[in-house]
């Protein structure tokens, strides 16, 4: 029953969305229709990322009242939202977790390191930048984003 | 001669002729061939005259007198036993046929050949037995003909002469009950006959009725593999080669059946309710303990004989709901009851022997019968993994395969059961649900065991990557039964005319009609509650209609081919799959106090010093209960016995010659 | 017969198909809710579903025929059960064979196939949850024939529109003991073979802790589609039978248009009402560890157990 009170007090947490503008909308030409399923992988960062991807997902951003969800199978996704730059032990499953998706699929590089290394350039364990594996379709800058600059990219790809 | 005469004289002429063949003929490719055909032919003539007896009801009968000394041979074959010669006719068709290219290589030889006709004869003629010589004779001559076969194999495989040993020792423990039961009717009745006992058996007294109806449970209760004399089963069934555990497993067992059904309702006309109890119990304990041990087995033919237990199981669970009802008068529920439970006998010979055909294509493509060794088959083997999974299917009673038909009304007939007001069957059908409803679910996770770690995803060793699909004549047996798995469950309204007129054949169940046919639709005849056919087709033609649909889609033309998803780990092998004893271990572990799983850890030190480990091997096993804590006990209390009676043997002639002198003795006194 | 009977099959398969993906947004819906969230909107699922149809079809290099078809078999059996069960009407061109003995074995069928599509592609998580998935399946079989044989021996009859037509006539029928028994021991089977929590946690992304969803990790595009199509089609037919079994009013007796469409709209407000509880269930409830499942499951297949004795006894 405490439970039951606390859900009465705490009420909505989300906070108001922007509202949509036609510029920014149907990134993917709309093919994916309203519904996008994502799988985060990790391929080397410091998880702040992590963290901020998953406060997109939580009650405060709530990124699935735009037609967003995270699946746990890259079969069973659209997006790969890619964080970290690429280290050399997860080249390949990188590669693989791309060829595992199933097209139309699109990649996210998600913050500066996996648009272009970041702070870990030229480090020992780092073999590159996402797009130097698979094709990056887009990218959204940061480091860590914040979650209203994810919030933004993840409506462009759904388009609401 | 009626049609039925002619097929059942034809029959016994191509056994005959098969045998024949297989002494004389001296190239084993002939050999095997021909008596493989011929056989096949006996069996389809046994399968014929069984439908001409089913489609009119009127029973072949001849009589020998100078045959056998003193009794002479005396058959009748009627409705009833007609059920059990359709079963044994179609099952060694099929087996013989499968047999042809089966017994090619190694199994040539003149007296293998020449006993399985031999063996088959003896199936068609045991149910068509009408008198207590010709009964014991032919019960006699299936023992000792199975018995050879399951020897057949001994140079190859180390088990089976323990095998046949125990099969040997308790096919004839069941012969002496058999004896005594048969016996003490006879004896009642003056004449051996079972015209003759039928009519004074009324007469006998209540306590000899019941000694007799024990007896018969021992005796043909050990046939059909019922706890606790079920220990032969899973030894000699796998043991024995394919076509000849497909004949024993899908026929012979049914023959348990036929003669507690035949000396229960037939000649002794039914019984008070707490016989029927008794069956209950020991048909709800097969069921259950045959499930659960063919669900913790790897090995696939050992698996399949346990299965054969808890089928055996729900047929005694159906026949003991039958007598109830019969003796607290319900003789419409009875006649549902005995429908269900003949229709499951065909039913389950269809599948079951599919399922050892299947497992002997995959034993002579691999070399292996251990499921953990398997997989990939379905690829390589693609006819006898589609053969299999269809059995699988059938056997978990699934629409739109035949086991569902069965299930369904052997249940129908406990649920409307419950609604009597007699105690007896108030407590009998509650336990009889429960215990189809658990087999139902069991039974289901054992064959997505089987044909999931057997059949799908990847070779575990070299043995099952090199295997190679079987000659067609192998084909074609498991085809034949495939095609009747797939006929009964179609066409189970043409079976509907004959189970009345077996119903009524067997005597003490009034009013047979087991279910009633309306076009599709399988109906009971007391009630506006049916089943239709219609349902499965629908189903396979929803799956059709859907694979269709799949294809017209934007992208759907093609499947892209794909490594497996693994997380982006770099090698998928073999070793990462489910094998068959982890995919059972969360079952296994719920029923851990009924199964009792054994763990042997042995950790080897290294010698310079204990802190050091060399290697360990763990074992995991599950014994059978029953041979742990019964037969183990008998069987050591028996030896001790034997030991001390050891001591009236000493080797003194002069001891030997008092007892001859003693027994004298008394004897003379006795005689005054 | 009349083409308003003949229609109502149709007319149930139309509804379970929507339906089925909106129950599964009104669960997640409500969730969202209590978790202070705004959540998707409930039509989400039936998005996600048109755009899955939309891509590419693969198949695992080891797969055989099984994994292939294990979807449309799936969808295949749950399609034929939704035209078999009083969801809308009792009156229907196969009233007489809607038998729940029938109903349970279809549903079993589904199961079946995709425990098998699961083991084919040889993936160590494949194996898992179709392992997993039989014994939750082996266990809750009794419980569901139990359930429904209780049910039966108290109307007197297996068939489903004669027992929901016997509630509707006499509404005080539900309250015996052995009833709701049965039908307690019915709800506790249906969050089983659903995967719904406590037994199976839905949305759960750690593979170890998967029971359904491990078993349709390599499906991918439509195949995807219809193993979720499947799974909300069974949850709908669930909750429908349940409701109708419990509060059968408002279902149609008779063939008029006019009863039907009270009847839909009786379906539509009952199946949502059992899953705006159901999201308020999952909201306080955790996922319960896989080996106390059994234990679970024995409870309702004692309860179920009773519920056939006192059934016994009471007629």
């Amino acid at each position: 029953m405490s439970l039951f009170r606390k859900i009465l007090r705490t009420g909505r947490v989300t906070e108001r969305a922007e509202p949509a503008t036609g510029a920014e909308l149907m990134l993917a030409g709309g093919r994916l229709r309203g519904s996008v399923q994502v799988r985060a992988v990790d391929v080397g960062s410091c998880n702040g990322c992590e963290l901020e991807l998953a406060s997109t997902f939580g009650p405060v951003y709530d990124a699935e009242r735009f037609g967003v969800r995270l699946v746990a199978s890259p079969r069973h996704a659209d997006v790969l939202c890619v964080t970290g730059p690429v280290t050399h032990n997860m080249v390949t499953p990188l590669v693989k977790t791309y060829e595992a998706a199933a097209s139309p699929k699109l990649v996210v590089a998600v913050g500066d390191c996996a648009r272009n290394c970041g702070v870990f350039t030229g480090g020992y364990g780092v073999a590159g930048a996402v797009s130097d594996f698979v094709p990056v379709d887009f990218e959204i800058a940061g480091c860590p984003p914040h979650p209203d600059d994810l919030l933004r990219g993840l409506r462009r790809l759904t388009g609401r | 001669m009626s049609f039925a005469e002619i097929s059942l004289v034809a029959a016994l002429a191509t056994g005959a002729a098969a045998i024949a063949a297989a002494l004389a003929i001296g190239e084993p490719r002939r050999r095997t061939l021909l008596t493989g055909v011929l056989t096949a032919g006996c069996g389809a003539g046994g399968l014929l005259a069984a439908m001409g007896v089913l489609a009119t009801g009127r029973p072949v009968e001849a009589e020998f007198p100078h045959l056998l000394p003193f009794a002479g041979l005396s058959f009748r074959l009627d409705a009833f036993g007609a059920v059990f010669v359709l079963v044994a006719g179609g099952g060694a068709s099929a087996a013989a046929l499968y047999g042809i290219s089966y017994t090619r290589d190694h199994l040539s030889g003149r007296s293998f050949q020449a006993l399985v006709p031999a063996f088959v004869l003896t199936l068609l003629l045991v149910p068509a037995a009408n008198s207590m010589s010709t009964f014991l004779m032919l019960w006699e001559l299936m023992a000792v003909t199975s018995l050879l076969l399951v020897l057949a194999e001994q140079r190859r495989s180390p088990n089976a002469r323990e095998a046949a040993m125990w099969y040997g020792v308790m096919t004839h423990l069941g012969f002496i009950a058999l004896l005594l039961m048969f016996s003490l009717l006879a004896a009642h009745a003056a004449d051996g006959s079972f015209a003759a006992i039928r009519h004074t058996s009324s007469t006998m007294a209540p306590a000899l009725r019941s000694l007799v109806f024990l007896l018969a449970l021992v005796g043909f209760g050990s046939k059909a593999g019922m706890v606790p004399l079920h220990a032969w089963l899973p030894r000699a069934h796998p043991e024995a080669p394919s076509h000849v555990s497909a004949l024993m497993s899908a026929v012979m067992v049914n023959l348990g059946i036929y003669g507690l059904v035949r000396v229960g309702f037939g000649l002794l006309g039914g019984g008070p309710s707490w016989w029927w109890l008794v069956l209950l119990a020991l048909g709800a304990v097969s069921a259950l303990f045959g499930i659960l041990h063919a669900l913790a087995s790897t090995d696939l033919k050992r698996m399949l004989a346990y299965s054969t237990t808890e089928n055996m199981g729900l047929v005694l669970v159906g026949v003991a709901a039958a007598g109830l009802f019969t003796s607290t008068g319900h003789p419409v529920l009875a006649a549902a009851a005995l429908g269900a439970v003949l229709l499951h006998v065909i039913n389950h010979a269809a599948f079951k022997g599919l399922l050892f055909l299947a497992a002997g294509s995959v034993v002579r493509g691999t070399g292996e019968r251990d499921l953990d060794q398997l997989g990939g088959l379905m690829r390589r083997m693609p006819v006898t993994g589609a053969m299999f999974t269809l059995g699988a299917v059938a056997i978990t009673a699934l629409p739109p395969l035949n086991g569902f038909m069965s299930e369904w009304l052997l249940l129908q007939s406990l649920i409307h059961g419950a609604q009597s007001h007699v105690v007896a069957v108030a407590v009998a059908v509650p336990v009889a649900i429960a215990v189809l409803a658990l087999t139902t679910g069991l039974t289901a996770a054992t064959f997505v065991k089987a044909t999931g770690t057997g059949f799908l995803a990847l070779p575990r060793t070299r043995a099952a990557e090199d295997a190679e699909e079987s000659p067609r004549s192998m084909l074609l047996g498991m085809g034949v039964l495939a095609g009747a798995c797939v006929f009964l469950a179609i066409a189970v309204g043409v079976l509907a005319g004959g189970l009345a007129r077996a119903i009524a054949a067997v005597g003490g169940v009034t009013s047979p009609a087991p279910f009633r046919v309306h076009g599709t639709t399988v109906s009971l005849p007391w009630q506006i509650v049916g089943t239709s056919v219609v349902l499965g087709v629908a189903v396979v033609v929803g799956v059709v209609a859907i694979s269709v649909a799949l294809r017209v889609l934007p992208r759907g033309a093609r499947r892209r081919r794909t490594e497996n998803w693994g997380c982006g780990r770099t090698q998928q092998t073999a070793r990462m799959e489910y094998t068959a004893s982890s995919f059972a271990e969360p079952l296994v572990r719920v029923f851990d106090d009924v199964l009792h799983p054994e763990l042997d850890i042995d950790v080897t030190h290294r010698e310079e010093s204990q802190y050091y480990v060399e290697s360990i091997s763990l074992q995991r096993g599950i014994k059978d209960a029953f041979e742990e804590r019964v037969y183990r006990p008998v069987l050591g209390g028996v030896a001790a016995w034997g030991r001390w009676a050891r001591q009236i043997q000493n080797g003194s002639v002069h001891r030997y010659l008092a007892y001859g002198f003693v027994a004298l003795v008394l004897l003379l006194v006795a005689i005054r | 017969m009349s083409v308003t009977r003949a229609a109502v099959p149709i007319l149930q398969v139309v509804l379970v198909v929507v339906a089925g993906p909106l129950l599964i947004g009104v669960i997640r819906k409500v969730r969202a809710r209590l978790e202070g969230r705004v959540g998707a909107p409930i039509h989400q699922p039936l998005r996600d579903l048109r755009k899955l149809l939309t891509k590419e079809r693969l198949l695992p290099e080891h797969a055989s025929w099984v994994f292939a078809l294990a979807p449309a078999v799936l969808v295949s059996s749950a399609v034929a059960t939704a035209a078999l069960v009083p969801l809308v009407s009792t009156v229907s061109p196969f009233a007489h064979v809607s038998d729940l003995v029938t109903i349970t074995a279809l549903l079993l069928l589904g199961t079946v196939a995709l425990a098998l599509g699961a083991l084919d592609p040889g993936t160590a998580f494949g194996g898992m949850g179709s392992s997993r998935e039989m014994t939750i399946a082996a266990l809750t079989e009794p419980t569901l024939l139990l359930s429904i044989a209780a049910i039966s021996i108290l109307a007197g009859t297996t068939n489903l529109p004669a027992v929901v037509a016997s509630t509707l006539h006499r509404p005080e029928a539900v309250i015996s003991i052995g009833y709701l028994l049965a039908i307690v021991a019915l709800a506790i089977a249906t969050l089983a073979e659903s995967a719904r929590l406590p037994v199976d946690n839905p949305n759960t992304h750690l593979e170890l802790t998967m029971v359904h969803e491990a078993m349709v990790l390599e499906y991918a595009g439509p195949d995807l589609a219809l193993v979720e199509s499947g799974s909300s089609i069974r949850l709908a037919i669930f909750l429908g039978l349940l409701a109708n079994l419990l509060v059968p009013w408002g279902i149609a007796t008779t063939p008029s248009v006019a009863r039907l469409a009270l009847g839909t709209l009786a379906f539509v407000g009952k199946i949502s009402l059992l899953a705006i509880l159901l999201g308020v269930f999952e909201v306080f409830t955790a996922k319960i560890r896989l080996f106390r499942v059994p234990e679970l499951l024995a409870l309702s297949l004692v309860l179920s157990f009773l519920a056939v004795i006192i059934a016994v006894v009471h007629r």
